[in-house]
């Protein structure tokens, strides 16, 4: 049986009360020149660390002018590459976010034996290297792999192709969304679906109304995650691609061949191609949720007019 | 509509929390199950529902066997102990959802919709708030919105699981008398779970105490009252009526 003690401040998502606020100005508490010195710190920090290296990319990208940064850009290989990484993203993220989904759910909501294991299994591709991933896909894929054999006499290659790329992609951003979603559905707990299903409500409606609403910003972050895992993905990828200039390298890979071939306007061209892919998206990101904040505050000024 | 169970048997796991129990409410009648946490009121009510399935017995609402129909098809009505409000809809639209989700054939018109959750927002005297959202109300707020929503399908049967337990004590005197005067008004068979016997006397037609999955006894406040003899229901209801020493008062939660 539930334990009541406050009422349910967690589980309602209830705005952060007033005892909240005293406790945040009491935390804030020290000395002007303390605070500015930790601000400054942390500010310094995330200039060396996530600014400077974005304006490295882009200074190097545009060392030698316009033009040339236009030339590198436009170069066929380099597009390829570019729109196989969009590609791989497209095709690996929505199969992620399905995966993600579905196990958060019959993790979370469903009474699911073997959960742990599936808990555990979701997160394997975070703890193993994906050089280690990429090398298992070829064992397993490869021309002498266990599925070898059988792939060559139905004539399917996957080493070295885009599939490869693809899986290899899939298998390492796997737990990207469901690792999002797992804790917050944990902690939403499963009345809500209770109550609809008591109300009427088929399963779809249950997951369309009720659940997708309440996850819909983790997810909307877990996507974020994955995606940007799955554009900028080297190691496995690298492996199981075997690196065919123009057909099976994606975004990543052809940087590095450009940096090797000391190419490198190219590569930094080509650098500053995927650091703009991640600005978007979370550029998108942001602009979601701020829509959906401000879609909200409007309801609710019109409501506080119509009530007035 | 009645509600009967029928040597109902629920186990988790080693825990028995029903024990062959059988036991009946009648059409328009309120009963309250009460009893001490883990006694298996919250079971039974879960059984009832569908939420639950037993692992033996039979429950049977309006004579008819529950076993086929899930909960979303027993028309019930059910409130739970934190509200379950859906926290991203305002509070007319949580009263309307039952309404909105039934298959287009069945349901009702946009117009009859606002109607319908109009009436009930008056019922539970909330008229002004259904722009809010859940977390801009009080708790006693909350269940009553919790209430209209289960309303809002006309439920054969109304269960309310512990529906005042997160609440502080002067809110629940009030929201219990004026939940009788509901029940009065609507009269829709009700079945309500507290561990409270104090609350289960002033608002329930009959009583049952429950004890390790089994209902001790069941019977008007009047006749539990005079109910002496066992020793687990003299010390159970003593200690609500707070005959014992206030402070030291046993929450079951």
């Amino acid at each position: 049986m539930a334990t009541t003690i406050v009422p349910g401040a967690r589980q309602h998502g209830l705005p952060p009360g007033p005892r909240t606020q005293v406790h945040t100005a009491a935390a804030t508490n020290e000395s002007a020149l303390a605070r500015r010195a930790l601000i400054g710190v942390a500010l310094a920090y995330l200039f060396v660390f996530l600014g400077l290296p974005l304006y490295v990319v882009f200074q190097e990208a545009f060392r030698r002018g316009l033009a040339a940064y236009a030339a590198a850009i436009s170069e066929p290989e380099l597009l390829h590459a570019l729109r196989l990484t969009l590609l791989v993203a497209a095709i690996a993220v929505p199969l992620n976010v399905l995966f993600g989904i579905a196990a958060a759910w019959a993790i979370t909501k469903g009474r699911v034996r073997g959960r742990t294991l599936l808990i555990a299994l979701a997160d394997l591709p975070l703890a193993v290297s994906p050089v280690i991933a990429g090398l298992t896909f070829m064992l397993l894929f490869g021309m002498q792999g266990w599925f070898g054999p059988w792939l060559r006499a139905h004539d399917i290659r996957i080493a070295f192709t885009v599939t490869a790329v693809v899986l290899a992609t899939i298998f390492v951003t796997l737990p990207f969304v469901a690792r999002e979603l797992i804790p917050l559905m944990e902690e939403q707990g499963v009345t809500e679906e209770e109550a609809a299903v008591t109300l009427g409500a088929s399963g779809w409606q249950i997951f369309r109304r009720v659940t997708a609403p309440n996850i819909r910003w983790g997810l909307l972050y877990g996507i974020v995650l994955c995606n940007a895992r799955a554009m900028g993905e080297f190691g496995a990828v690298s492996v199981v691609s075997g690196r065919i200039r123009g057909q099976t390298t994606t975004l990543p890979l052809h940087i590095e061949i450009l940096y090797n071939e000391y190419d490198f306007t190219a590569a930094f061209a080509a650098s500053s191609l995927l650091a703009l892919l991640a600005v978007v998206t979370l550029a998108a990101k942001h602009l979601l949720e701020r829509s959906h904040h401000a879609a909200r505050a409007r309801i609710i000024q019109e409501q506080e007019e119509k009530g007035s | 509509m009645s509600v009967a169970l029928d040597r109902v048997s629920k186990r988790f796991g080693e825990f028995t929390a029903l024990d062959d129990v059988s036991f009946r409410v009648d059409e328009g009648e309120l009963v309250a199950l009460v009893g001490p946490s883990g006694s298996g009121k919250s079971t039974l009510l879960r059984v009832v529902a569908g939420l639950e399935r037993q692992d033996a017995g039979v429950v049977r609402i309006h004579g008819e066997d529950a076993a086929p129909l899930g909960p979303g098809d027993r028309r019930i009505g059910f409130v739970f102990q934190h509200y379950a409000l859906f926290r991203h809809m305002t509070v007319f639209e949580n009263i309307a959802f039952g309404l909105r989700v039934r298959p287009r054939r069945e349901r009702p018109a946009g117009a009859e919709i606002t109607g319908v959750v109009k009436d009930l927002l008056q019922l539970v005297e909330l008229d002004a708030l259904g722009g809010r959202y859940p977390s801009e109300l009080s708790g006693g707020q909350q269940q009553r919105v919790a209430l209209a929503r289960a309303l809002a399908v006309q439920p054969r049967v109304l269960l309310l699981d512990e529906p005042f337990g997160a609440l502080d004590a002067r809110v629940r005197k009030q929201l219990r008398q004026w939940l009788r005067t509901l029940h009065d008004e609507v009269k829709v068979t009700t079945v309500l779970v507290t561990h409270d016997s104090e609350e289960a006397c002033e608002v329930a037609d009959r009583v049952a105490v429950m004890h390790e999955g089994r209902i001790a006894q069941i019977g008007t406040a009047a006749e539990l009252g005079r109910g002496a003899g066992n020793p687990f229901l003299e010390s159970f209801l003593g200690e609500s009526r707070g005959t014992t020493s206030p402070p030291n008062r046993v929450n079951y939660h």
